[in-house]
């Protein structure tokens, strides 16, 4: 028989307000097995802890049941409080009276029952409960990036420079991710490419980092510490080391007329390209879907004038197995397609473009060679309408997203400032529900595009844009002059809601990563774990985790790198004691367990066993690595005959709290 | 009706919730009728929320909406002015005598070529 | 091929063209049209309140007469087609009104909206196909520039109407390149015409019509379609010369009816 200790916390009156923690406390006393109970302010505290360690000591106590907030909070503050006291840390159980209980219920009467109810079934468990001693598991001190945008360059740059080596998998031809694409930075100005580019040259410097461009993540096994991850190539039809990146064959290729993505297709590049001059590595790639040679065997420009013989139309995607203790996801961000929104009529002009692509053609690298000319006729727009809010904030029900895309305020003031700066004469408006503008120099920065430099601020949205003799009549409302405006605008740029990578789906799925219903990857606690996902050993890093700017992605991605670091430069990791086992005599070697097991954690061996007639029998049984087995108890379920168990959570340990609650 | 259970009445006749409504004024923007009213669809949203809803029953605006339902299907959080709207309406045609249209005027105002679709359509909008 | 049909009130009065060459087009192209029996005007617009049940009757029958007869119901005008959509879209979502309607009218079995409606141009585009039409066309209209105008009551509400993309829509487009002619698109082919204001106040339906008639010609069109006898009115009646027909017309002529 167990002797148990209850301990009951107000948590302020968190718990206290809507629970009655005497009576919870005074009905656990009277369960079987309990010696001793006590409610307390803040269990959590110095001073509860005591209280907890003292009753262990006083009580003889073998076992403890804290009523409390949910366990992800203070499970370890208690387990660690019973092992001082010297009693296994296994045999501390929470039941969650916070989250579970006072936070959701109103009635306190029922509240307190269901409190009480809970408790009992903690108790039944530690009825149950046997010391468990967790094992340890070897941390392979590699890290993995997934993404080489802004994001994924600074968080493995930081690995880097701690000594860790680390793996890009970048799954375009080059890194540099969308910075590459914008022209300039808010608040300061600073050129992208001027503050990008040479930390790109870093990472193709830094001994410590591979970069694995045209690369995609096709595999992923293992668990934090021990991640096997298999890296798709994808044929790029060039061979990386030999090519120069000279260009010559992006100069020759007769395919020129391939929509050039980088421009956002508002110009067109060979079949044969390197996206933009600075591109990491420098090296061509050759489109599959244009290529004239692989289509149809006929050409091979490309490789008569390659020089160093680069060019291997035979290449084949290949694979690369790598080892990994932590992975990075950096997958970044797209503007939603705006197909949905023809009111603006996107789809219907030329002249009708994205602020991504108002970034291409503002770009001295772009189309226009950084002149401002519209896409229809290359003339200068001389009005300018920018349309702000397209497909963020939406009712849930429509084609749009809920959030607030968070970077347009500031981007759309920065293309209406930089307009007004270069081409004066130009004049501008802007539509805006709210300016959201909190950063530092962010709102200063705003002002100064409506006090300095003239740009139409109008509190209203564009209702209808319509193109009618090379202009674009744009009819919006004024709310506060409460007119609705007519404008014959050249120009409008719409800023477009963002959302995650398509790719960052598929990959939650590999990864067993949680995502929110926008596809962003949720972090462990939103305020006090951002960088981390629930899942141990997977972090996040820039926009995959929620739409930010530059400043925030930069940040968020070396807090990234910090948590990284501080997971590789453990030797090993403590695994958990709740991983699950086997019985040989019940086990009937049918194999379920080991195709369920995502960690790869259950193998199956030969062995003899004794019958009850003297005889020896051969059967094949399950056997679980205790250092590889993560506890998720998928086996468990699995396992026909009742032969896979969980420590901790065995059958019999949750059938008792279910009879406890049922009770 | 006392000007709470006016609201409640309008918000239940119409099915819409106007505290959704983020008041971009895209509803306004693009509203065919907007020069031929007094008060424009974002302002219906905006009154009927507050309960100002009087002015509005006064408003030759109810006869000037045009159903065409721009404002509802452009509209980011769905809201659905052109409902709201015409439950104002209703809310006034409804009561005795308040028929904005009344069929002994309709002979004055067709000519041969006039669809039957706009009598029928104009009658059952303006009149109960 | 067979469907109920739903001509409606006025193609029954001032639009009897609009029937007359819709039901024949029909024919030529082997489909058969079965006017529902005792078919009743639909109201002209929809009853937008929760509360209007009496209003909604008339499409509800229209709906339930296509159910009995396991076909689904053609309409050609805009309107028609528009009430009798959105009020069945009623009966398939509006829990309320579902029960009303049916403890009014109590049907043998209660009716939750499982009639189709389909305008003339979705039967053209899915029952019938413009690949179809293509090939039975005998006076291609070559060289025409024909501008389609939707207005609202066949795109909006989008997602209750289901039948374009309501912000840029290409039926009718399609359904003009199916007929050898070129389709214009312009921005105010979905914007009102000014409706039923008709009746009280013809400067304004005048101002939003010509503003249609010049957005399309602005985008090159040599006349206009639609499928609405109001929109017909209020365009032809705007002052602008540019010609408007009904888009059977057309249909008419390149078939080689007549």
């Amino acid at each position: 028989m167990q002797r148990i200790g209850v301990f009951v916390c107000w948590c302020g009156s968190n718990i206290a307000a809507t629970v009655d923690v005497k009576a919870v406390a005074e009905a656990l006393g009277k369960e079987p097995g309990v010696v001793y109970f006590e409610d307390y302010q803040y269990m959590c505290s110095e001073e509860g802890q005591n209280k907890i360690k003292n009753a262990i000591r006083d009580y003889k106590l073998t076992g403890a049941v804290i009523c409390s907030c949910s366990p992800r909070m203070h499970e370890n503050t208690f387990r660690k409080a019973a092992a001082a006291a010297g009693i296994n840390s296994f045999m501390v159980e929470i039941a969650n009276i916070r989250e579970q209980c006072s936070w959701i219920h109103k009635d306190k009467v029922s509240a307190t029952e269901k409190a009480i109810i809970l408790g009992r079934a903690a108790i039944a468990k530690v009825h149950l409960n046997a010391p468990l001693t967790a094992g340890e598991s070897p941390v392979v001190k590699r890290a993995l990036v997934i993404g080489g945008g802004i994001a994924g360059i600074q968080t493995a740059l930081d690995i880097a420079d701690a000594g860790f080596e680390v793996d890009i998998v970048e799954k375009k031809p080059t890194i540099g991710g969308k910075m590459s694409q914008i022209d300039k930075t808010f608040p300061t100005l600073d050129c992208a490419a001027c503050i990008l580019t040479p930390k790109m040259v870093d990472v193709a410097q830094n001994e410590k980092i591979r970069i694995f461009s045209y690369s995609e993540v096709d595999a992923v096994k293992g668990f934090v510490g021990n991640f096997k991850v298999s890296i798709r190539r994808k044929a790029r039809f060039v061979d990386e080391v030999k090519c120069t990146g000279c260009g010559l064959c992006t100069e020759k290729c007769p395919q020129k007329k391939v929509p050039n993505e980088f421009n956002l297709g508002l110009d067109q590049r060979r079949a044969i390209y390197i996206p933009f001059a600075q591109a990491v590595p420098k090296v061509a790639t050759i489109d599959a879907d244009y290529c004239t040679m692989l289509k149809t065997g006929k050409c091979g420009v490309c490789s008569k004038v390659c020089a160093a013989g680069a060019i291997d139309y035979k290449q084949k995607d290949t694979f690369v197995e790598e080892e990994y203790g932590a992975i990075v996801v950096a997958t970044g961000f797209n503007p939603i397609e705006l197909k949905k929104y023809d009111e603006f009529a996107y789809s219907q002009s030329p002249d009708v473009i994205t602020s991504l692509e108002f970034e291409r053609i503002t770009n001295a690298a772009g189309p226009t060679g950084g002149t401002l000319l519209r896409p229809s006729d290359g003339t200068h727009p001389k009005k300018i309408v920018f349309v702000q809010c397209v497909g963020s904030r939406e009712d849930g029900g429509g084609c749009g997203k809920t959030y607030c895309s968070k970077i347009c305020c500031m981007y759309t003031a920065k293309h209406a400032m930089l307009t007004r700066e270069k081409y004066p004469d130009t004049e501008v408006y802007v539509f805006y529900i709210d300016v959201r503008t909190p950063g530092k120099s962010f709102d200063e920065f705003y002002r100064r595009a409506v006090e300095e430099y003239g740009v139409h601020y109008v509190k209203g949205m564009v209702g209808k844009v319509s193109p009618e003799n090379g202009k674009l009549m744009v009819r919006a409302s004024d709310l506060i002059e409460g007119k609705q405006l007519n404008i014959d605008a050249d120009l409008v740029v719409l800023a477009a809601a963002i959302e995650p990578d398509q790719s960052a789906r598929p990959l939650a799925t590999m990864l067993t990563a949680s995502m929110d219903t926008n596809d962003f990857f949720t972090e462990a606690h939103p305020k006090l774990r951002p960088v981390e996902s629930p899942t141990a050993g997977i972090f996040l890093s820039g926009c995959c985790q929620g739409p930010k700017d530059i400043p925030e992605t930069v940040a968020q991605a070396s807090a990234c790198a910090a948590k990284v670091i501080g997971l590789l430069a453990k030797d090993k990791l403590t695994c958990n004691a709740c991983v699950a086992h086997s019985s040989e005599m019940l086990c009937n070697g049918c194999s379920t367990c080991e195709k369920v097991c995502p960690y790869g954690a259950i193998s199956y061996e030969e062995k003899e066993f004794r019958m009850p007639d003297r005889t020896t029998r051969v059967r094949r049984v399950a056997s679980v690595n205790p250092a590889v087995c993560q506890g998720c108890g998928a086996c468990t379920v699995a396992c026909p005959s009742g032969a896979m168990d969980l420590h901790g959570f065995s059958n019999r340990q949750i059938m008792a709290e279910v009879d406890a609650i049922c009770k | 009706m006392e000007q709470k259970n006016l609201k409640e009445e309008i918000l239940r006749i119409s099915g819409v919730n106007p505290r959704k409504c983020m008041k971009c004024g895209k509803c306004s923007g693009t509203c065919p009728s907007y020069e031929e009213m007094d008060f424009h669809p974002h302002q219906f949203v905006y009154m009927v929320e507050s309960g100002d809803i009087e002015p509005l029953m006064a408003s030759g605006s109810l006869y000037r909406c045009l159903t065409c339902f721009a404002c509802v299907e452009r509209c980011p959080r769905q809201v659905e002015p052109a409902k709201l709207i015409e439950a104002v309406r209703l809310t006034v045609i409804r009561q005795q005598g308040q028929n904005h249209l009344k069929p002994d005027q309709l002979p004055g105002m067709l000519d041969e070529d006039m669809p039957q679709q706009a009598l029928v359509s104009a009658m059952r909008k303006f009149a109960k | 091929m067979v469907f109920q049909y739903y001509p409606g009130c006025t193609l029954k009065t001032r639009a009897k063209e609009l029937d007359r060459k819709a039901r024949l087009c029909a024919e030529a192209l082997g489909v058969q049209l079965e006017e529902i029996k005792d078919w009743q005007c639909c109201g002209g617009c929809y009853p937008v309140a929760k509360d209007e049940i009496a209003t909604k009757l008339s499409a509800v029958r229209a709906m339930m007469a296509a159910k009995d007869a396991g076909t689904p119901v053609v309409t050609v005008c805009s309107a028609c087609h528009n009430v009798l959509k959105r009020t069945n879209h009623d009966m398939q979502t509006d829990e309320v009104i579902r029960d009303r309607v049916n403890r009014y009218l109590k049907p043998d079995v209660p009716y939750a909206g499982e009639g189709e409606v389909l305008h003339f141009l979705e039967m053209l585009r899915d029952k019938v196909g413009f690949d179809t039409i293509r090939e039975k066309v005998k006076n291609p209209l070559t060289g025409r520039k024909i501008g389609a105008y939707y207005g609202c009551l066949l795109l909006r509400p989008g997602k209750v109407m289901a039948f374009d993309d309501p912000e840029n829509p290409s039926i009718m487009e399609d359904f003009i390149t199916a007929l050898g002619a070129e389709a214009v698109r312009y921005p105010y082919r979905n914007e009102c015409c000014g409706a039923y204001l008709a009746l009280e106040d013809q400067a304004i339906t005048k101002k939003k019509s010509s503003a249609v008639l010049h957005s399309a010609k602005c985008a090159g069109a040599q006349e206009v379609i639609t499928a609405c006898p109001l929109c017909l009115y209020n365009l032809q009646k705007c002052g602008d010369d540019l010609p408007v027909v009904y888009f059977t017309e057309l249909l008419f002529e390149a078939l080689g009816l007549e």
